[in-house]
């Protein structure tokens, strides 16, 4: 086997094996040797080597190294407030399009109206959007879906938007601080669901602003330049008195 | 690949038509991240190749009866549009894409931890824009990069690339002339990290010898195209900081 030269972890072993600095990684680049480290979520161990499986930033935390992917599916967990939508409706369920790998499942006993057997439809269609909380999640990946809580209901006007799952906390913000800006300035109202779906309500001109903040938050929320390409973007808000 | 004798395939000076040494590859270019609205995408120009992949998913899997229950299906669909070659190419699949699309999927589930997502699917569209022999391994290619742009996990960035035969010679990274009127093409996918092959196939002849060095230039020329994937998914993404 003449050529069969490349071994795993002979590349990029000499650089962020103590995770002091953030750096980019590819699926299958080494990390660093395995031995007394933990494997966190986005790597893996193969041969006494750590290599990422995704491309994202290194992190290294209580002896754990992992990789912040930089995309990602959103995987359910239970008690996440998420923004769905109906993708099929049965006699006694509805079957919602979550934004991941797998449809959510929404029991017609876990609905907010009293629902008579067959009459699913008439309370919910086709692409009808709710908000609705994740009850459970077993270890098949079966998600189920609940409406019954404070504030879960069916969203009838408005519009929903997607962001990037891994920009949400740069949405957010520290302490929910940037998201709640962003409601000041565009007069709207914002939920913003664990499965990056945003849904937004509101005037023309303030749901006009309050998308491109969004689009913002796609194209750019990863870049250490989105704060300033926020403000800047604040500063042409219809509230500000330029439009 | 039968071998035509009256066609000169290499040069005077030893080598090849288009002036590059045996081991030297056409020149490649990578962008990650081309189409908006797929969750990756990627573009590879390797020589006059042009092959775009565009990934979406993980989603639900339709039909059900397509799910596994213990891990995703990566489906697959290459394409050759009807203007990438001088002769019109008859939409839709054929044949030869059924095969590609195939193999290319098969390799790839080698490499996707198919296992994170039960019962469901990844798709992969492989668009061959314009074709010069190799479009199976720019579409590889192209599709492992519009694959990590998509964010899914994998235990390695599996890279497509060719060797093969011409007047006794072996050689890098065939062309049309040599793809057409060389003795032997072998195009392979590789795992440049852990040296692994992931798909391999033959049309034509080799000896032993000549199998040895044919896989010696592609695992050599797979670090070079590992590279510049690894660069095209930085490019993409510098400026960030998490």
């Amino acid at each position: 086997m003449g050529w069969r030269f490349a071994t795993n972890g002979e590349k990029e072993m000499s650089n962020g094996q103590n995770g002091a600095e953030l750096r980019l990684v590819t699926p299958g680049m080494a990390i660093g040797p395995s031995s007394g480290m933990r494997v966190g979520s986005g790597a893996l161990a193969q041969n006494d080597t750590i290599i990422a499986t995704r491309l994202g930033w290194v992190k290294q935390l209580n002896n754990t190294v992992s990789v912040d992917p930089i995309n990602s599916a959103y995987m359910p967990r239970s008690g996440d407030l998420i923004v769905a939508t109906v993708a099929e409706v049965r006699n006694n369920l509805w079957f919602m399009n979550v934004n991941g790998p797998f449809q959510g499942l929404l029991p017609m006993s876990l609905a907010p109206w009293k629902v008579e057997f067959g009459a699913a439809r008439q309370h919910m269609g086709i692409g009808d959007v709710v908000l609705a909380r994740v009850q459970e999640v077993d270890e098949c990946h079966n998600v189920v879906l609940t409406m019954k809580g404070v504030g879960l209901r069916r969203l009838n006007q408005g519009s929903v938007h997607s962001v990037p799952i891994t920009n949400i906390d740069r949405l957010r913000g520290e302490g929910n601080a940037t998201i709640q800006r962003l409601r000041e300035v565009c007069d709207c109202r914002i939920i913003v669901g664990e499965n990056g779906r945003v849904w937004v309500d509101g005037d023309a001109e303030g749901m006009a602003w309050a998308r491109q903040a969004l689009d913002l938050v796609q194209t750019s929320g990863h870049k250490n330049t989105f704060e300033a390409e926020l403000s800047a973007l604040e500063n042409n808000a219809p509230k500000n008195g330029d439009a | 690949m039968g071998g035509y004798g009256d066609v000169q395939l290499l040069r005077d000076d030893g080598l090849r038509l288009d002036g590059r040494k045996f081991d030297e590859m056409r020149p490649i270019t990578i962008e990650a991240g081309i189409l908006p609205a797929a969750d990756g995408s990627a573009m590879v120009t390797h020589g006059l190749n042009v092959a775009v992949a565009a990934v979406y998913g993980p989603m639900e899997a339709h039909p059900r009866k397509i799910q596994r229950q213990d891990r995703a299906v990566i489906d697959v669909r290459y394409n050759m549009a009807p203007f990438s070659t001088s002769d019109r190419i008859r939409p839709g699949f054929n044949r030869r894409s059924r095969e590609i699309s195939k193999v290319i999927a098969e390799a790839l589930e080698s490499v996707v931890l198919v296992e994170r997502y039960p019962r469901s699917k990844i798709r992969v569209e492989i668009e061959i824009l314009t074709a010069e022999a190799g479009t199976r391994c720019a579409g590889l290619t192209a599709a492992a990069v519009a694959l990590a742009d998509a964010g899914i996990p994998m235990r390695d960035l599996i890279v497509g690339v060719a060797s093969g035969k011409v007047e006794d010679t072996v050689v890098l990274d065939l062309d049309k002339a040599e793809d057409n009127y060389g003795q032997a093409d072998l195009p392979v996918g590789i795992l440049p990290n852990t040296g692994e092959v992931a798909f391999l196939q033959m049309d034509g002849d080799l000896s032993p010898d000549e199998f040895n060095l044919a896989m010696e230039y592609n695992f050599k020329a797979a670090t070079e195209i590992h590279d510049i994937m690894v660069d095209a998914l930085k490019r993409r993404y510098e400026g960030g900081e998490n």
